[in-house]
């Protein structure tokens, strides 16, 4: 090249910015899996609140110690599978703190640790982590502590505000299912003062399904962002409304009614929450429809015929298996679509 | 009266339309440069008929149709070719276009620009003007339009329908030439109906546009078209959405409108219609919304097609600095540039320049299906599923959950929380299956 | 109780047992014991590069008549026992391995946008052609990685490279690259022109520092045609020897190499500086 040239070049246009390119759409309405997440947190708060109120400070300690550990127990786990670590997200908490409100209020910090453990680690990291379990990691990590540890995971506690001497250490449907085993009636007075301790949740029992009202509220606040869809819970809590209904038509004094059984338990909790799990249930309206039917019959009839008083974890731990073939079995028909809905590939 | 009805699904992002909304339609000064591709519309491209050297006028023809689904390229200005070689395409890859060089008269080649007597013209005669015009879908579709208007005879269409919609954010190009050029629309939009022998004549326009329904009922007056008010959702402009929404019929799959009796135009396709028709100009110019924060001076501009966006920034007042992605059509279904040097052609109804903070820069994380774009698909599909079977390479089982039927409108990957690029897979999938029923044919 | 449980359980597995048996010998299935020897000399791999499912599929096709010299991994030497199985000879062919003609990594090949968007090269692709100036080049995302059986690629400084030692030859890479820029070339082989650009010289030193610029240069320093243009890419003709690194020294940018893998000819010596300076003085 010569030195010596004296001519100038023009100047060069200013280089083309190096733009973004990528496939269209190129907007977006703005969700993430982190807004959704502490969204559920934000709706399980009023029963996480009422809970401490209600059971005092075993139930802060319980909460604490199984989300913390839960969180932990992610990080730990995709440090081990040499992922990025997504505890920001709050889907770690979100487990956590499903599973703090299911267990019993006075359980003791180390029940607390191995269900944290049994949620993450194995429910949910072992399968592959967010979005490729199968069954819902806080009611896997419930009923495995359930049938472990029975007796810590039954010995239920008094509200705060319980008059003294009422107390039976009994769930309410744990107490109609022992009078029944003695001389098969309930036993119970279904009165609306009783009703109203249900709704508020001043009753026995896992220490975040107890109070109705205030899972309502977090329940209300999820259905109008979307996160939940009515199919679920609707359909669940009616068909267990149906079959207790009709049981109790037939059998006025041995079947509790079918109001006391939507109210009582962790019906509230399980339809609003547990079995509206996004990564669990399926993703079509009509097989939502069945997933909820199944897991109201199923419980139902736990309830009624089973051995265990409460029968919800365990409906949708069932439900959830049947979730691909639903989801296979109930696609919406194509707009425009010829062909029938239930033609599938062989 | 028509009431529209709601179509499954769809989304709602934000209008956006605020930067170009209360401009009126602006014609910018000849450009010193033209590169007129040979590709303009779907089908076949134009086959050249000119060559380096030539002298050319406005509205000649600088190239014939490449079979029936093809449409003739014309040039926009009066110039001398320069030279004919691979330029940048808005659609990604270099296509071979005319390169012009302006003689700034801007003389029209002979028998372009008098009124002839249009109504009087038959079906045969509208449908060869339409064809020599080169007129294509100006929605951004570009399907030829002389093929849209000669629909076999055992198929027998009722309804006609001009779509004002707009559905897409940002652009405001239909909106203002409604407001501005009512009449060219309704008189093309006649000149159609009449091609097509359909009695039943429908207008629809999104309900946010309330100015361009009113104007536009005036200019129908009682003259045949009714005019629809819209319910403002994306993607009404869609056209099987858009047929639903007014007739409740449904387009099957696989099909076309006309297997439901309809055919739909664009606005601008029906202007475009009159001006072929009436004064045998060729389409060579649009209106373009040139907006987004990321140009200093947005505007609804009038260009000749040919025109390089680097000219049309110029005019514009320039590029903000934060510029990260420029887009040809709307942000919901136009493809982002790499290139300023491309051209506008018919198919271009909008730039949308957007910058850093506008534009979400995604990782994916995993589905956890929460049914968001089950229930944001129009076409009732399971995005989430499709997309499972097209990244594990199951393009079969793709095709079965109806992978073609896919209109890629975006509405499934703009809710998803995860950012799953779901139309881009959902395209490698169609790509994969198209390919395999060519090899099979 | 214990004592009934065992007996139970002892007949039902002694009826269970005679019931197996007595199915293996009436309901067994006339196999050619030859489809099991065949099976038991190819390598396993069940890559599908002979063209049938797996490799007890093609012991069946082998004993059916077809070519016994199909098996690309398992190379000369399993043709010959297959072959010999049939009780048939086969001449053997050359091993071939796949290699990655671009070199445009990150550091030599500037890109024409920022790309966000599936990490797959057939995906990008479909997004305006992939992200490299030059249209021609590896994209480096990966696919011809996920689709080889034996992991015998790697990206590196974002183009891929193939292993030559891991490589079967089963060609499913060469089938998988939306840019069609994988070939098999014989693995003795060590000079390639490691570009696929049709683009002119100026576009291609715009778009990379390495490319093939279609200057000539390595034509000339070669004789017989050993190198030849294929428009404006020069390109090896492979079924003539090639042994000299001529072509490599004198391309200006790169774009041929050397590249020595365990199956590779030797090369020459480079020649003694004094023998060297009597050449050139010569010439």
């Amino acid at each position: 090249m010569s030195t010596e040239a004296k001519e100038q070049k023009p100047a060069a246009p200013p280089p083309d910015p190096t733009l973004l390119v990528s496939s269209s759409p190129h907007l977006h309405g703005g969700e993430s899996i982190t807004k959704i997440m502490w969204s559920v947190v934000l709706a399980l708060a009023p029963a996480t609140v009422l809970g401490m109120v209600f059971f005092g400070i075993d139930a802060v300690i319980v909460i604490a110690v199984t989300t913390i550990s839960a969180v932990a127990f992610e990080a730990f786990s995709q440090w081990l599978r040499k992922m990025p670590i997504t505890i920001a997200d709050g889907s770690a908490v979100v487990t956590g703190l499903l599973l703090a409100l299911n267990m019993p209020p006075g359980s003791p910090w180390w029940l607390c640790v191995i269900g944290s453990f049994i949620a993450i680690a194995i429910a949910k990291h072992l399968y592959g982590g967010l979005g490729y379990n199968p069954f819902n990691p806080a009611l896997v990590a419930r009923v495995a502590l359930l049938v472990s540890f029975p007796t810590q995971m039954t010995s239920w506690a008094p509200t705060l505000y319980m008059p003294p001497d009422s107390w039976t250490g009994a769930t309410p449907l744990g107490a109609i299912k022992e009078h029944i085993l003695k001389d098969g009636t309930t036993g119970m007075e279904f009165t609306w003062d009783y009703l109203w301790q249900l709704l508020a949740g001043n009753v026995g029992g896992s220490l975040g399904e107890t109070s109705v009202i205030a899972l309502l509220i977090g329940a209300a606040f999820l259905l109008w962002k979307g996160y939940i869809w009515w199919q679920v819970p609707v359909s669940f809590i009616a068909s267990v409304f149906a079959v207790t209904g009709i049981a109790f038509i037939f059998n006025p004094t041995g079947v509790a009614s079918p109001v006391f059984h939507v109210v009582s338990g962790g019906l509230i909790i399980g339809a609003f929450y547990m079995a509206t799990d996004m990564v669990t249930s399926p993703v079509t309206k009509r097989g939502m429809i069945i997933f909820g039917v199944g897991c109201g019959v199923i419980t139902s009839v736990i309830r009624l015929w089973g051995g265990y008083p409460e029968g919800v974890s365990f409906a949708i731990l069932i439900m959830n298996a049947t979730v691909p073939l639903l989801d296979r079995y109930s696609r919406p028909e194509v707009f425009g679509a010829r062909r029938k809905l239930y033609e599938v590939r062989g | 009266m028509t009431k529209p009805v709601h179509f499954q699904g769809g989304v709602h992002p934000a209008y956006n339309k605020q930067y170009t909304v209360d401009l009126s339609i602006e014609k910018m000064p000849l450009p010193k440069r033209f590169v007129i591709p040979l590709s303009q519309n779907l089908g076949a491209p134009a086959k050249c008929l000119v060559e380096k050297g030539q002298e050319v006028l406005k509205g000649q023809p600088l190239g014939e149709p490449g079979g029936f689904v093809s449409t003739p390229v014309h040039a926009p200005t009066s110039g001398k070719i320069k030279k004919i070689d691979l330029y940048p395409h808005p659609l990604g890859r270099g296509m071979e276009a005319i390169e012009i060089e302006p003689d700034s008269e801007d003389r029209w080649v002979e028998g372009c620009g008098p009124l002839r007597d249009f109504e009087a013209m038959d079906p045969d005669a509208i449908r060869k003007a339409i064809w020599d015009g080169g007129l294509v879908g100006m929605g951004g579709a570009t399907f030829p339009t002389h093929v849209k208007l000669s629909p076999p005879a055992e198929k027998p269409i009722d309804t006609f329908i001009l779509n004002g919609a707009e559905c897409e954010p940002f652009l405001t190009s239909d909106h203002h030439l409604m407001l501005e050029a009512a009449d060219k629309i309704i008189a093309g939009g006649k000149l159609m109906a009449k091609v097509l022998g359909a009695q039943n004549l429908l207008i629809g326009i999104e309900k946010n546009k309330p100015n361009a329904i009113e104007i536009m009922r005036e200019a129908a007056g009682g003259g045949g078209f009714e005019v629809v008010a819209l319910n403002v959702e994306y993607p009404q402009g869609a056209e099987k959405q858009l047929i639903y929404a007014l007739t409740k019929r449904k387009v099957p799959t696989g099909g076309l409108p006309m297997d439901v009796g309809c055919v739909v135009q664009n606005v601008g396709t029906a202007a475009a219609a009159y001006d072929a028709c009436a004064h045998g100009i060729p389409l060579t110019e649009r209106v373009v919304t040139i907006t987004g924060s990321g140009i200093n001076k947005p505007k609804n501009l009038l260009l000749r097609t040919g025109t390089l966006l680097s000219d049309v920034i110029e005019f514009c007042g320039g590029l903000n600095a934060d510029i990260a992605k420029v887009i040809v059509g709307g942000p919901m279904m136009g493809i982002s540039q790499y290139s300023l040097d491309i051209p506008i052609i018919k198919g271009t109804s909008g730039i949308v320049f957007l910058k850093a903070d506008e534009v979400t820069l995604f990782t994916s994380q995993p589905c956890i299906r929460c049914g968001s774009c089950v229930k944001g698909c129009p076409m009732g599909l399971l995005p989430t599923v499709i997309n499972a079977y097209s990244v594990n390479e199951m393009f079969d089982v793709a095709e079965e959950y109806g992978a073609m039927d896919c209109i890629e409108c975006g509405c499934c990957a703009f809710s998803c929380p995860s950012h799953i690029p779901l139309v881009q897979n959902v395209r490698r999938a169609k790509a994969e299956i198209q390919a395999r029923r060519k090899k099979a044919s | 109780m214990i004592v009934n449980a065992i007996l139970t359980l002892a007949a039902l597995g002694l009826l269970a047992g005679l019931g197996l048996g007595f199915a293996a010998r009436v309901f067994a299935v006339k196999i050619d014991p030859r489809v099991e020897e065949i099976d038991a000399a190819l390598p396993q791999f069940n890559c599908g590069a002979c063209g049938y499912a797996g490799c007890a599929d093609y012991a069946k096709a082998v004993v059916e008549g077809k070519d016994p010299s199909l098996c690309a991994p398992g190379g000369p030497n399993v043709a010959a026992r297959v072959a010999a199985i049939m009780g048939e000879e086969v001449s053997t062919q050359e091993k071939k391995v796949a290699f990655v003609f671009c070199g445009g990594s990150d550091s030599a090949a500037r890109k024409k946008y920022h790309y966000n968007g599936v990490s797959d090269c057939i995906s990008s692709d479909l997004v305006s052609g992939g992200d490299k100036s030059c249209s021609y080049g590896c994209l480096g995302l990966g696919t011809c990685v996920h689709v080889c059986p034996v992991d015998a690629i790697i990206i590196e400084d974002g183009l891929a490279r193939v292993v030559a030692e891991i490589c079967i030859g089963c060609r499913k890479c060469v089938e998988a690259c939306p840019k069609n820029i994988i070939h098999m070339v014989p693995a003795s082989r060590l000079v390639h022109v490691v570009c696929s650009s049709q683009d002119k010289g100026p576009v291609v030193r715009k778009a990379c520092s390495v490319g093939c610029i279609g200057c000539r240069r390595c034509i000339k320093a070669v004789d017989d045609e050993q190198i030849t243009m294929d428009g404006n890419l020069a390109v090896v003709d492979y079924s003539k020897p090639l042994l000299s690194r001529e072509p490599a020294e004198s391309c200006p940018t790169g774009a041929i190499q050397v590249i020595e893998t365990e199956f590779t000819e030797q090369l020459p010596p480079p020649a003694e500086p004094a023998e060297q300076a009597a050449e050139e003085a010569q010439a």
